[in-house]
């Protein structure tokens, strides 16, 4: 998102706020609405022609074919439902349309496609959507099978060379020049997010957590304009209740949102940007002459993507604040934790939050079930595994894998230490001058264990990071 | 949560304390704050002036003759007993397009280790990428300072026409300067020239002026990357050759002769600046390609450049200028991208020349 995005949406936000005051059905139509116009705007101008217009609206496909599936049967006929339909396909209906009336693209980056198209496109999501949806039978393994769907989505979409070649193939069939196809040509706006929002609405439902979601709510739970780029990943059980409240903007939350808002722009725009300048990057990866410049660019790209990441989280907690909406922290002052496990209790929550949910915690139970399997296997096996998947959410390439491994053997080797520490040296703690000591040295030594993990995360090859490595170890 | 904070109030105050910043700024416009620079002291000096289009060059242009200077190694570097400094003047073949700044004439000249007058000389590149004389000038005037013994001034016939002396960005940019200069040196420039950026009060105020404040700040970032890399411009893999395949034209800016045409009294200026200097006309790629009977490269027709060094040559001597018609030391393959920009090897043939001149000085 850029500023002009942010401007409007703080814009929007406050006009939500101020214009729907006790009004909760009104206010959940103009969120779902301006969600939904979000998902379109918000989306980057792609080098396969009108894809910026047909894959947010895959977004909304998936959407409500996920709220189909996870439903009772018939419920789309029921009048909020009915009308949360009406709102999601008129509205895509004239962002297409659109391109008959203005002279230049608005609400997409590029005109969107001709309107037969969009027709067919219509078809094609009406026939599937009836297929999955509205037959009660099939419920049970149309969960799973939608699950499939979007983790085989999700898997093209990082993988870069699976991407390259549905670039390749989308570019045959619209008789394109293949030549110039690049993994980058689906960058799929807020998908990964959109797609674990989805996996946990489904997964839950099998599990026979999931409240009864209205299409408007649901709906707006998962493109939630604020939210839609960066996150965080909100429960839908909790975002809803924040949705069913009653709610004014007050002064008071103004203020709050308002500050919220102010940090995060500062957060992103002046320290996340400037520092951008000198962070780690592939060609600095190379040119950096120096052991000590090298530290400071790994320095310096550890705190820019620390200030990147939880500017936009501010920004999109301060937004939401504005439609009385209390989205879920993300960042708890990650860089001042003492140790591993308390580092990922405090960085990207959402996103660690869901990894135990929904893998970490019943990865173990499968486990514990296991005989003859020791604790400490059990322990590394969980680590390692959900931090290797940690990973791959991030982009299915070599150095995201070293940096999930190197995030899931760090913390086993935590847990070992702390057991090591806790049954031999019990009474270490008691000295109040030793106690301040241990506490900074393990903050500086997490730290650093982590910022050394960025060397994998911000290069694109593990000889660069290996280069790097030596350079900072003066090898 | 109850806050203390009332939103109107606050809201009003913002505005007010915004107003009120501008208006002030509009006041302080004439501090200089492109002297107040890390380079020299966090940062290590330029070796050359910063300029650049890319993030990737790690560098950037901007129009702050003060910012440009300070960053630049000859501001922080005390002149030595034994320094015999000399400064180089020209554009982007004395500045090293696609040279680092060890291959550059300046770096060339450095790494020669050699003396002059019984001192090291130590040579400093004050090219700019810009082919113009009042651009030199600018620089020439404000490269006094720095206690020089002899100044190097390198041009071409392109700096020369009249027609666009105050019309390059970093001229017109600088309309003060250009207006002291054409009164201290008497030269008959229009200082109402439209070309001439002269700010508005409105755009003097910090939201106006938020550009050229944010270019300084990212000069002084950008040296980190100076220090920490080495590297103030892209040095391309590969790229396009200077034309050798010339267009059968002779036009040259739309003139039918030189005379009258050429900014010599910028020159004269330019050459009163400092006692001790040296004037150079710049080599340049004689090409012989298609239509080389015509033009003698990309930039001049056979007949304008004629007439130029026979106009400057005299002019020199009328003026017993110490001057070096350079103009066809270099073979045409020590030429990359452009006319005027050499290969390592061609700096080398020149700052071979440039050392005897430099030498001869003291004789």
């Amino acid at each position: 998102m850029g500023l002009i995005q942010i401007g409007a949406s703080i814009l929007i936000g406050l006009l939500i706020g101020a214009l729907t005051r006790e009004r909760r059905t009104l206010r959940i139509y103009l969120l779902l609405a301006c969600s939904v116009l979000a998902v379109y705007w918000f989306q980057p101008a792609l080098p396969l022609r009108s894809f910026d217009f047909w894959l947010p609206s895959l977004s909304l496909a998936l959407t409500i074919l996920t709220w189909l599936v996870t439903s009772p049967a018939g419920a789309w006929r029921l009048g909020p439902n009915f009308i949360g339909l009406s709102i999601i396909v008129g509205l895509a209906t004239l962002v297409d349309l659109s391109r008959y009336v203005l002279p230049d693209p608005v609400l997409t980056a590029t005109t969107p496609p001709q309107f037969f198209q969009y027709c067919i496109f219509l078809l094609v999501v009406g026939i599937i959507l009836s297929f999955f949806g509205w037959s009660p039978p099939r419920r049970l393994w149309t969960i799973s099978a939608v699950i499939i769907l979007l983790i085989v989505i999700l898997i093209i979409l990082k993988t870069p060379a699976l991407s390259l070649q549905t670039s390749i193939l989308f570019r045959t069939v619209a008789n394109r020049p293949i030549e110039s196809a690049s993994f980058t040509d689906l960058r799929w706006l807020g998908f990964s997010y959109i797609a674990f929002r989805l996996i946990h609405v489904l997964r839950d439902k099998q599990t026979g957590h999931l409240p009864e979601l209205s299409l408007p709510e649901f709906g707006t739970y998962v493109v939630f304009f604020p939210a839609l780029a960066a996150g965080p990943i909100d429960r839908a059980e909790r975002f809803t209740q924040d949705l069913r409240k009653d709610f004014s903007l007050t002064q008071d939350e103004t203020l709050l949102a308002g500050q919220r808002i102010f940090l995060g722009l500062f957060k992103k725009f002046v320290i996340a940007d400037t520092l951008a300048i000198i962070a780690l990057n592939d060609a600095l990866a190379t040119q950096v002459r120096t052991m000590g410049w090298m530290w400071i660019v790994v320095y310096a790209y550890a705190f820019q993507i620390y200030f990147d990441f939880s500017g936009y989280t501010d920004i999109a907690i301060g937004i939401a604040r504005l439609v009385g909406i209390k989205l879920p922290e993300n960042f708890a002052a990650p860089y001042t934790r003492p140790n591993l496990t308390q580092f990922w209790n405090s960085w990207h929550m959402s996103l660690t939050q869901w990894f135990r949910s929904y893998f970490f915690n019943p990865f173990n139970r499968w486990m514990r079930g296991l005989k003859h399997i020791p604790a400490w296997v059990m322990i590394f096996m969980g680590q390692a595994a959900t931090m290797l998947l940690i990973g791959l959410w991030h982009g299915i390439t070599v150095n995201f894998i070293l940096w999930g491994l190197w995030h899931g053997i760090g913390l086993f080797l935590q847990n070992r230490w702390s057991e090591f520490i806790r049954t031999r040296y019990s009474n270490l703690g008691q000295d109040a001058r030793l106690r301040i000591l241990l506490q900074i040295g393990s903050i500086l030594i997490t730290f650093h264990f982590v910022a050394l993990g960025w060397v994998f995360f911000a290069l694109s090859d593990p000889s660069l990071s290996w280069q790097v490595f030596r350079k900072l170890f003066g090898m | 949560m109850e806050s203390r904070t009332r939103l109107y109030p606050l809201l009003l105050k913002t505005a007010l304390i915004f107003v009120l910043f501008n208006l002030t700024f509009i006041f302080l416009n004439d501090l200089p704050l492109g002297k107040i620079s890390l380079y020299n002291s966090l940062f290590p000096g330029r070796e050359r002036f910063p300029f650049g289009e890319t993030r990737a060059s790690y560098n950037l242009s901007l129009f702050d003759l003060d910012a440009m200077f300070a960053s630049h190694v000859l501001a922080g570097t005390e002149k030595a007993p034994d320094e015999y400094r000399v400064l180089l003047i020209g554009d982007s073949s004395v500045w090293g397009t696609l040279l680092t700044p060890e291959q550059t004439l300046a770096g060339q000249l450095n790494a020669s280790a050699s003396n002059a007058c019984g001192k090291t000389i130590r040579a400093y590149n004050l090219g700019y990428p810009t082919i113009v004389l009042t651009k030199d000038l600018m620089m020439l005037d404000q490269a006094r300072e720095y206690q020089p013994d002899l100044v190097i001034w390198l041009t071409t016939l392109e700096a020369f026409p009249n027609d666009k002396q105050l019309t390059s960005p970093v001229v017109a940019n600088n309309a003060e300067r250009v207006e002291d200069l054409i009164t201290n040196y008497q030269i008959p420039l229009n200082a109402s020239e439209p070309a001439l950026v002269k700010p508005s009060a409105w755009e003097q105020t910090l939201v106006s002026q938020r550009r050229a404040l944010a270019d300084l700040l990212r000069l002084q970032i950008y040296g980190a990357l100076w220090a920490s890399t080495g590297i103030d411009q892209v040095y391309p893999q590969d790229y396009e050759r200077a034309q050798t395949d010339l267009e059968a034209s002779d036009d040259f800016h739309g003139l039918a002769s030189l005379e009258n045409a050429l900014a010599f009294e910028v020159l004269d200026a330019g050459m009163s600046v400092v006692p001790h200097m040296i004037l150079v006309n710049e080599p340049m790629l004689i090409s012989s390609g298609r239509n080389s009977d015509i033009r003698y490269n990309f930039f001049y027709p056979r007949w304008a450049y004629d007439e130029y060094r026979q106009q400057l040559a005299e002019h020199a001597t009328n003026r017993n200028w110490r001057y070096l018609d350079l103009w066809d030391l270099v073979p045409a393959d020590e030429f990359t991208n452009s006319a005027i920009h050499l290969t390592p090897a061609g700096e080398g043939l020149l700052a071979n020349k440039i050392l005897k001149a430099i030498q001869a000085e003291c004789k």
